[in-house]
């Protein structure tokens, strides 16, 4: 039969199984949870088959290959798009696995398992995955090498493939490195049907809720300085003016930016910045500039211009001991106390109440606010009982349970009731400090929310109410001051402080290798004296390196080891050459004593008297009585042949 | 034109070029004296078709990276790069330094298989399985521990005489098949194809040479002595078809017979009446019987008279001369 028809044996079908097996796992994860099980059984199917030397049943097939696609557009409603493009290409793998019948077929499954691989890695490219990924190569490569004719003991081929991918990833990275980014997509961009993790620009008491038990991390941040302590670690990230009774928003007046007068020497930092498909970006209190492609709000919270698809660096100066806003503009005001009409009304009443009392004292308005929460039996809680209609009232006066986003909406709506200009600040607070390596990580749990007051001669003011309720949120985090009750198991205890220390691995990876962007590529080749502003340096840099693997691969390729081994053949073959040279070619079949013997006889008198000398002595050496031959005697015998001139 | 038909004209025409320009791509070289040793520049390295496909997904992978900004498939399409480019030094490494050792044609006869034995060695080093491509067949095989490895090929004999080995091409796309290398080897090995028997026809002698006819029959007087294949060539009439039924070749009657007394003297100039083919056909016929009876016999041919002898050597000394004739 000819090679091209030849059946993958059952080995290399194993290992295609194990590969597409592998593949799916990977998938498993963002796949709908109708796929994972079946495949992986089909899977199962296909290989019990083959191992009975029976072909997968035609019918079957089309009806899974129709089944499937319909399948997707039922979960999805459509087949296009990352999530259905991902079921149905693993779907199509596995299917494909009931009809390979031929040389061809499996190599399809091979260069459709590689594409589908790199496709699990657009759903997140931590460090494990990456690593997972890269390592679901090995089987990959393992099938590729056993559907070679006599490929030789799986043990051999498994080493062999192994052996290849440790070579490869010198080249690759120096090949990662060099390839240039691109600036801006060649095709539409990347599909944003992910749900938006992060903070967002929409406050609905509850939201927050989904990301307080999120462990997954936000960003980091780098300081040059020292870290700051934990209460003074609030990373704003949105300012949301506008309540309909339901959701806190940031409103669309156009606000003129607020007036800001810094009083320490602001501490510098570089924040990375997972991907949040959002546009707000966290920053350390109040930023006194903005980074490239980024601007400020009117609050001063920063906002990118597009929606950040991967992983972000930007570097910021914050202030921390500061005035903002020393006198408010009559649009700020109106904004600032704005509140829905005719919603809680016992909330209005108690905030005439203070208003009633204090007068226009917002201090004491605020102090009694914090009192109000601090002993008026409200609790912290994750998972606060439901809102009714009325919502502050309700809580406020019904449940009195709940977390920050409870109380920071409750807080401001007390305070516009009772005339004195607030504002919600969502964002971050908290964090984790890696000291070993210098720099915070803040986690999705570390999500916060709480209140700035505007207060006559200081400004915007921040006061965070949660803190009165439950100084532990502050001090210890989310999911420390909701109790062990609250937090799933796996949040707790060594787990969590393994898990932040374990981060820094993941910091590297996202530093080195997730965020090395076009800017950070052109950073670092400008270093090496490059100007990535020119194609060409960059093409030259990148061939000459490829060019460079290419050379080293060839030099390794030729060579051929066991020659010096033995320094005896290797002079003789060098005698050899040498009376080639001088017409005296030993013949086929000769031996090499008898050889040089005839040799000799050829050559005039002094030469063939030193060769004949030579002859006797080589095979002394190669046949006789000690095995093998003394060195210094074979040393003593190249010499003398290496001296030889015929 | 169907589109897949012009395609393989334009292939076709883009190989022809190719070989024009570069006579070394060419299978038909001056023949070799062994060993043949394969050095670097006569090995060729090409991207399979697998490995074009392969480069395609590839370049997929890579601009679907580029384009997602996703740094992680991008790492990933290195590494598979990268690996997959070794897939050219490891071909090419199967068959870099190979010495192609011996080359033994077996018997044969014209129009039928001859077997060649070919003796692989190489270094010590571990190597990838390889293919001998001989006559659009492969046979795959790979060196044992001490790098050694002897294959036969089986090629058709077309005509008598010295038979030129075809221009045998090894290959390996050892490990991942995605890049070929090849070297085309032409050993100066001749196979040397006897002349077909003639298949019936008359017994020697009957143009009066020196005995009574030969009569070759189931009454000669001979005892039978046993069974073996029939070979072409063999007198149908002894054709054991009773036993033949019973087995899946067809056998033939040996006659337990003393060495024949009288000697057979076979000439060329004898059978002017035949063209020179079937005069060699024939002759070779009657030394092949003269062979198997155990005769001693004398073949006169225009240039040379072997024997009167008996035997094996004077059997191949016959065949020999008589496949060599012009």
């Amino acid at each position: 039969m000819a090679p091209a028809n030849r059946v993958p044996d059952q080995r290399a079908f194993a290992l295609l199984i194990l590969s597409a097996a592998v593949t799916l796992v990977l998938h498993a994860p963002h796949l709908p949870l109708w796929l994972p099980m079946p495949a992986a059984l089909l899977l199962l199917l296909c290989w019990a088959f083959r191992r009975r030397g029976r072909r997968f049943p035609v019918l079957a097939r089309y009806v899974l290959v129709l089944a499937l696609p319909l399948a997707v557009v039922a979960s999805y409603g459509t087949i296009f798009g990352r999530l259905p493009g991902a079921a149905l290409a693993v779907g199509l793998l596995t299917l494909k696995l009931t009809e390979t019948e031929t040389l061809r077929d499996a190599r399809i499954v091979i260069a459709t398992s590689a594409f589908v691989l790199m496709s699990a890695l657009l759903f997140g490219q931590s460090l494990l995955q990456t690593a997972l990924v890269c390592v679901a190569l090995w089987p990959l490569l393992t099938a590729a090498m056993s559907l070679e004719p006599a490929a030789g003991p799986t043990r051999a081929l498994m080493h062999g493939s192994a052996l290849r991918l440790m070579l490869a990833l010198p080249v690759a990275l120096v090949a990662f490195v060099l390839i240039p980014r691109l600036a801006s997509p060649l095709w539409g961009a990347p599909g944003m049907q992910v749900a938006k993790t992060g903070v967002s620009a929409r406050m609905t008491p509850g939201a927050i809720g989904q990301l307080l038990i999120d462990d997954q991390p936000a960003f980091r941040v780098g300081f040059q300085g020292p870290i700051p302590a934990r209460p003074l670690r609030y990373f704003r990230a949105v300012v949301l003016w506008h309540f309909d009774g339901r959701s806190w928003t940031p409103g669309h007046a156009a606000l003129p930016l607020e007036r800001l007068i810094i009083r320490d020497r602001p501490s510098r930092y570089t924040v990375t910045l997972d991907a949040t498909r959002q546009t707000l970006l966290p920053a350390l209190d109040i930023p006194v500039d903005t980074a490239p492609g980024t601007f400020s709000t009117a609050a001063r919270t920063l906002l990118a211009m597009r929606p950040i698809d991967h992983t972000l660096r930007y570097t910021l100066e914050s202030a921390t001991d500061y005035t903002l806003s020393p006198q408010l503009v009559p649009d700020e005001r109106t904004l600032a106390l704005q509140l829905p009409v005719g919603a809680d009304p016992r909330a209005r009443a108690l905030a005439a109440q203070w208003r009633a009392r204090y007068g226009g004292n917002s201090r004491a308005i605020v102090a009694s606010a914090l009192r109000m929460f601090r002993n008026g039996g409200f609790r912290y809680t994750l998972v606060p009982p439901p809102l009714g209609r009325q919502q502050v009232d309700d809580f406020l006066f019904r449940t009195r349970a709940g977390f920050c986003e409870h109380y920071a909406s409750a807080f401001v709506f007390l305070m516009r009731a009772a005339g004195v200009p607030a504002r919600v600040v969502a964002g971050y607070q908290g964090g984790y400090a890696n000291r070993t390596a210098g720099y915070l990580l803040v986690r999705q749990s570390d999500a916060h929310a709480w209140a700035e007051v505007w207060i006559p001669g200081d400004g915007w003011v921040r006061v965070d109410p949660t803190a009165a309720v439950s100084p532990d949120r502050i001090s210890l985090g989310a999911t420390a001051a909701a109790q062990t009750a609250d937090a799933p198991w796996f949040l707790s205890g060594w787990w969590i402080g393994f898990r932040n220390r374990i981060d820094v691995v993941n910091r590297l990876w996202n530093q080195a290798v997730v965020g090395f962007d076009a800017l950070r590529q052109r950073a670092l080749l400008t270093q090496f004296g490059l100007d990535p502003s020119r194609w060409q340096s960059v093409a030259l840099a990148l061939g000459g390196a490829l060019g460079m693997a290419l050379a080293v691969g060839l030099a390794l390729a030729l060579r051929e080891p066991g020659k010096r081994g033995d320094a005896l053949a290797t002079g003789f073959q060098r005698l050899e050459r040498r009376l080639t040279r001088a017409r005296c070619a030993r013949r086929p079949g000769e031996a090499p004593v008898a050889y040089l013997r005839r040799a000799a006889s050829s050559l005039p008198s002094p030469a063939a008297t030193t060769l004949m000398a030579l002859a006797g002595r080589f095979a002394q050496l190669r046949y006789g009585g000690t095995q093998p031959p003394p060195p210094l005697a074979v040393r003593d015998w190249v010499r003398k042949a290496k001296d030889f001139r015929p | 034109m169907n589109p897949e038909k012009r395609a393989r004209n334009v292939a076709a025409a883009v190989h022809a070029r190719l070989l024009r320009r570069h006579p070394g791509l060419r299978s038909e070289q001056a023949s070799e004296s062994l060993p043949i040793i394969l050095g670097q520049r006569r090995i060729y390295v090409l991207p399979s078709s697998f490995g074009v496909g392969f480069g395609g997904v590839m370049l997929l992978m890579l601009l679907g990276a580029l384009n997602y900004n996703n740094n992680a498939a991008l790492l990933l399409t290195c590494v598979l790069g990268a690996a997959s480019a070794q897939s050219m030094y490891g071909a090419f490494r199967s068959l870099h330094g190979l010495r192609l050792v011996t080359v033994k044609p077996g018997p044969a006869t014209a129009g039928g298989p001859v077997r060649i034995m070919m003796g692989f060695e190489a270094s010590l080093r571990p190597r990838g399985p390889l293919r001998l491509v001989a006559a659009g067949a492969s046979h795959p095989f790979a060196l044992d521990r001490e790098a050694r490895a002897t294959i036969s090929i089986t090629l058709h004999a077309e005509r008598r005489g010295w038979m030129h080995l075809p221009a045998l091409k090894l290959e390996s796309t050892w490990p991942f098949g995605l890049f070929r290398a090849w070297s085309w080897v032409h050993p100066e090995t001749l196979a040397l194809i006897y002349p077909v028997p003639e298949d019936g026809g008359p017994p020697p002698g009957r143009a009066g040479i020196d005995a009574k006819p030969v009569r070759l029959g189931r009454d000669s007087g001979e005892e039978y002595a046993g069974l073996r294949d029939y070979q072409p060539g063999d007198p149908p009439r002894r054709i054991a078809w009773r036993a033949s039924a019973r087995s899946d070749t067809l056998l033939f009657r040996l006659h337990e017979s003393p060495p024949a007394q009288t000697l057979w003297t076979l000439r060329w100039d004898e059978l002017r009446a035949l063209d020179p083919e079937r005069r060699i056909m024939r002759l070779a016929r009657w030394v092949d019987e003269a062979h198997r009876d155990g005769r001693e016999w004398v073949l006169e041919l225009p240039q040379q008279i072997l024997g009167p002898d008996r035997g094996s050597a004077h059997f191949h000394a016959c065949m020999t001369a008589l496949a060599i004739l012009p």
